[in-house]
């Protein structure tokens, strides 16, 4: 296991980029989905008010 | 030639519904495969016999770069679209898709910078390669910080789309970068013409991630694309009926 984790010396580089990678890969799926249901919301508030009058 | 279908196709609650049905068939296979591409290229695949363990980067860093380029080929032709043929929903698409392009734009010059420093000695070189993919973060930066400096939107949709068209040309700047001129960066891995430069256990992980990031970027755009319909079209009438399901 301290084997892999060494990656032949590497590690401190590749281990980093792969961190990196998973955190963009992470944060694209969030914030595409906190801006879907953001707009999602505001969008049935304003029909709602809209509905209302 | 009758376009109509097409605006059909393009108007927005039917996109809206099309994208939310579509999003889990990009986005279940693309976690499998980048599951599988991690996998692969962490534990199954051989250590290269130059670059030992290091070369494992490459199956983060091929793939983000690769998404630099086709995230920004499909804003600069949705803008494209939108431009010529007047379809919000291009315009929408090409704003969804800015972001995304962005941020794996600096992926690629981030996991590029780490994997330069152990194999050339250095995290930066200014050669074509290196420079011409951080022309390109500047490019996505630049369309996003244009469209958001313009109120108006069809304005900053067609300001936006101009700059994404004229900025393409860095796109084969790119891909030739490292033939043209003299460079520190490796070239390419997979070309159309020949043999790919690598061996088939090591190549394979390779594949997959690639196809991974690229239906990864399907399932992105899609949602994002969503909220960017909805941000649009917040009077319409069709959200108080469409929203209810």
């Amino acid at each position: 296991m301290s084997e892999f984790l060494d990656m032949g010396g590497y590690g401190a580089y590749v281990w980093p980029c792969f961190a990196l990678a998973v955190a963009v890969l992470a944060w694209n799926v969030q914030a595409a989905r906190r801006l879907h249901a953001g707009a999602r919301e505001q969008a049935m508030r304003r029909a709602a008010t809209r509905s209302g009058r | 030639m009758n376009w109509t279908w097409l605006h059909k196709l393009a108007s927005p609650p039917h996109a809206y519904g099309i994208a939310g049905r579509l999003t889990p068939w990009f986005g279940w296979p693309a976690g499998a495969l980048i599951v599988a591409g991690l996998y692969g290229g962490l534990v199954l695949a051989p250590p290269d016999y130059q670059q030992g363990d290091a070369f494992r980067i490459v199956y983060v860093h091929a793939p983000s770069a690769w998404l630099s380029m086709l995230v920004y080929g499909t804003m600069a032709v949705a803008a494209a679209i939108g431009l010529v043929w007047r379809i919000k929903l291009a315009h929408a698409a090409a704003a969804a898709a800015a972001p995304i392009g962005a941020s794996f734009t600096a992926l690629a010059l981030a996991t590029g910078a780490i994997w330069g420093k152990p194999m050339w000695g250095t995290w930066w070189v200014w050669d074509a390669r290196l420079t011409s993919e951080l022309i390109l973060l500047f490019l996505y930066a630049g369309v996003m910080a244009l469209r958001a400096s313009i109120d108006d939107r069809d304005r900053a949709d067609r300001a936006a789309a101009v700059l994404a068209i004229v900025g393409i040309v860095n796109l084969p700047i790119i891909h030739y970068s490292v033939y043209w001129w003299n460079t520190l960066h490796q070239p390419a891995t997979l070309s159309k013409l020949g043999k790919p430069s690598m061996a088939g256990d090591m190549l394979w992980p390779l594949l997959v991630m690639l196809l991974g990031f690229t239906l990864y970027f399907g399932a992105v755009l899609l949602v994002r694309l969503r909220a960017e319909i909805l941000r649009r079209e917040r009077d319409a009438g069709w959200l108080r009926t469409g929203l209810a399901q």
